[in-house]
């Protein structure tokens, strides 16, 4: 093919910056606004607990793997019960076990998730007792 | 190739930006459902599917008649159907849009439809539909694009398409025969519950298919310098003909059966759509102008004479395409439900959300549909050097 | 992310199908409370098991609607059935039929006033072979060891296939969320939300902390259950001294339901 000469330069460029600016328009306007990170409150009963099925590390970053897991265990295996690294037994159950020592879903699941911006639909289904009271 | 869809005369954009609007209203009326959840539709307990899934049905017909130009020219060479086997392979491509379409606005969890991927069930006949529905829309484009490449370049096609153009003949059987899987595997619907069902199915989609193909022909001939030819209409309105005479046969067979056996659970469903079950007749009208509609169309098509005038056959393949699709769109699937398995009868009526959400999908057939004859027809006419 | 939950899923599955096999070992490990390197899990000690559970309703011990009242109310208050006033919409999990459609293939004109005028209680079936199980196309209704069907509410993608193929219309699908028409939550189960399917779980939740099925429990005796494949089982008994019968079973599905009439 034979060398062109660009038509349309002055409409092409100008598409070119709009697409541009619509792109990084997003970063732009949160520039140095970098929400802080939540701080969890824990509840009476989960600070004196001390520590959760697992250790803070792993449920920090694996709870959603454990929940996960949790969920196939006790609805396709039929077990229920969940025995941690140290031997410690726990009902495998979010609203009555997780729930019981994080009575505060507002404060602890809620924070964080809104801050990440994730929404699992656990609470579709499963029930905090505090919300529905 | 693309290109040349974008390129078209005030009437295409018309008709274009018609189809958007059109568009837009069903996928204003599926986010309300996906908001709601299905309970914006006419469906029930009793009535757990209904005018999605019944159009789903209807399509997969449309889709799989592709195979009846595909077929007299590859395998028969039978050579006039070579002009116009690209547009039954995108009609095809368009239908299987709307199948996929169709099955998804009827999910009660869109977003978790991966699950069939990630759960793979090959005792489920779903999962096997969503194999040959999937496969067959890739099959359609690439042949049909390869194809039409070819013919633009003035080359053969390349020989790897040959091995997959014989595959696209069973697996458009495959499509239709899979989805009369689902439902006449099914124990305790006698209305399905019966092994001519998928036969029956092909039928009427040979029927259904080509008379719509007949009329896409007519129009294409009509607005475009492009003409599919006389020949190749004359040829695929005898494969309507026999295809509606077998289809009406076929539903004979079932009416014998079910009425000489007098089997209550199968019987009732068919006295529900044709007489009236409990004071309950919502379908009776309808089922009765299918079946007035389609024997209609056989005379007109049977006899040589107004097969061979275009004007009636026009007539004809109008009647076969909507008495077959009053008979799978409507009556089909809501026939299976009523009565339900406790012999309660809950008729189900389709919303007019539901009825928007449908033809919303019609329209992105159609827009597909246009977008590809487009493309096919502006080749065409480059290659006979008429525009 | 996916591919390592999958893998740590597939870890703790082989891990808990070795439990099978050396479950006394593992046990006694659980028990002493020694440091171990992996997590594990369990059935709970009190669940109660068998080889295929089956209902067994006397429906002589019934004379009325009201005699069935609180097995249905029970049922439905501890499962969080909503009670939708659209009738298109309605979810149950166990609720009454008379004769002639609950058992349509085998009435007849001439029934005794008693059992034409009766109600019987109908729910699923928890079949031997159930088609909604081979309908499934991700395995989100699936028979459990022990023959309980089951839903998994998590990974159902409402395509209602199994409503289509259930031959006893046991199923029901949320239309809408159900949230709103639950009149008191019980906050010890969850509820379901909408676009997925639900049935009778044979109290499975109950099960597993020893406790017969809550309909069961309140029924005075009328419904027994038990493992159907143990001789000595209370259903056996029934089914061994009483003449039943089960619902359409030209279909060949087997239900773990039956009636003495």
């Amino acid at each position: 093919m034979p060398k062109k000469k660009m038509y349309d330069q002055g409409k092409v460029f100008a598409g070119l910056a709009i697409f541009v600016g619509l792109l990084i328009f997003p970063f732009l306007l949160n520039l140095g606004k970098a929400a802080p990170a939540p701080e969890l409150k824990l509840s009476d009963k989960a600070k004196a607990a001390k520590e959760c099925v697992e250790s803070k590390a792993y449920m920090t970053a694996e709870h959603m793997q454990l929940l996960n897991e949790w969920r196939e265990t006790v609805v396709r295996n039929a077990q229920r019960v969940y025995v941690n690294s140290s031997g410690k037994k726990f009902e495998m159950s979010l609203s009555n076990t997780c729930l019981d020592c994080h009575s505060e879903k507002a404060e602890f699941c809620d924070k964080c998730h809104n801050y990440a911006a994730v929404t699992p639909y656990c609470w579709d289904c499963h029930v905090d007792p505090k919300e529905t009271m | 190739m693309l290109e040349k869809a974008l390129k078209g005369s005030k009437k295409y954009y018309g008709w274009i930006a018609a189809l958007l609007a059109v568009i837009g209203v069903g996928f204003a009326c599926y986010l309300w459902q996906f908001q709601f959840g299905l309970g914006i539709t006419g469906m029930s307990r009793d009535v757990s599917w209904g005018f999605y899934i019944a159009q789903f049905t209807f399509l997969v017909g449309v889709a799989a008649s592709a195979v009846m130009v595909v077929l007299p020219y590859y395998l028969h060479n039978y050579k006039a159907f070579g002009r116009i086997t690209i547009l039954g392979e995108f009609l095809a491509v368009a239908s299987v849009t709307m199948c996929i379409l169709f099955i998804f606005v009827d999910l009660g969890q869109p977003t978790r439809v991966f699950n069939v991927l990630l759960h793979p069930t090959p005792n489920s006949v779903l999962f096997w539909d969503m194999i040959v529905l999937n496969g067959y829309l890739f099959l359609n484009i690439i042949i049909g694009w390869n194809v039409l490449e070819a013919e633009r370049n003035n080359v053969a096609p390349p020989s790897w398409l040959k091995p997959l153009i014989y595959l696209s003949i069973p697996w458009a059987v495959s499509i239709h025969t899979v989805t009369a899987f689902l439902y006449c595997g099914l124990p305790g619907r006698g209305f399905w519950l019966t092994a001519i069902l998928a036969p029956r199915f092909l039928s009427s989609a040979f029927a259904a298919g080509p008379a719509f193909l007949i009329l896409l022909c007519m129009l294409v001939r009509k607005l475009t310098k492009f003409d599919p030819g006389r020949e190749q209409i004359q040829s695929l309105a005898k494969v309507v003909a026999y295809a509606i005479c077998i289809n009406v046969f076929f539903f004979l067979c079932e009416v014998f059966v079910v009425f000489y056996s007098r089997i209550p659970e199968h019987m009732d469903h068919l006295v529900y759509l044709f007489a009236g079950l409990h004071g309950h007749n919502a379908l009776v009208p309808w089922m009765w102008a299918s079946m007035i509609l389609m024997v209609v169309s056989i005379i007109l098509l049977v006899n040589p004479a107004t097969r061979k005038n275009e004007t009636t056959l026009v007539a004809a393949c109008i009647t076969v395409f909507i008495g077959t699709w009053i008979d799978k769109g409507l009556g089909m699937i809501s026939g299976g439900f009523v009565p339900n398995p406790l012999h309660h009868v809950t008729e189900y009526v389709p919303t007019i959300p539901e009825l928007a959400i449908s033809i919303g999908v019609w329209a992105i057939g159609f827009l597909v549909l246009t977008a590809l004859f487009k493309i096919a027809v502006s080749i065409k006419e480059e290659v006979s050097g008429v525009s | 992310m996916e591919e390592s939950s999958r893998r740590t899923f597939l870890k703790l599955a082989g891990f808990s199908a070795l439990g099978l096999g050396a479950k006394p070992v593992l046990d006694a490990f659980a028990s002493s409370g020694g440091e171990q390197s992996k997590p594990m899990v369990m059935k709970g000690a009190d669940a109660l098991k068998a080889k295929r559970w089956a209902l067994v309703i006397d429906t002589r011990k019934f004379e009325s609607e009201k005699d069935l009242e609180p097995m249905i109310e029970v049922c439905h208050k501890i499962h969080n059935v909503p009670k939708l006033a659209n009738k298109r919409h309605e979810i149950k999990w166990i609720w009454t039929e008379e004769f002639k459609h609950i058992f349509s293939t085998q009435t007849h004109a001439f029934l005794n006033d008693r059992v034409k005028h009766l109600p019987f209680l109908t729910l699923c079936n928890h079949c031997e072979k159930p088609a909604c199980v081979r309908a499934c196309p991700t395995k989100a209704t699936f028979k459990r060891e022990d023959g309980i069907v089951l839903m998994d509410f998590h990974r159902c993608i409402g395509c209602r296939f199994c409503m289509a193929a259930c031959p006893y219309g046991s199923r029901s699908f949320n239309f809408r969320d159900p949230r709103p028409f639950i009149k008191e939550t019980n906050l010890k189960f969850p509820t379901r939300m909408k676009g997925v399917v639900e049935k009778c779980n044979f109290c499975a939740e109950r099960l597993a902390v020893g406790k017969v099925p809550a309909c069961v429990e309140v029924s005075k005796g009328a419904l027994a259950f038990g493992d159907l494949e143990d001789s000595k089982s209370k259903v056996r008994e029934l089914l061994s001294s009483n003449f039943t019968i089960r619902r359409k079973p030209a279909l060949g599905a087997g239900p773990s339901v039956f009636y003495i009439v």
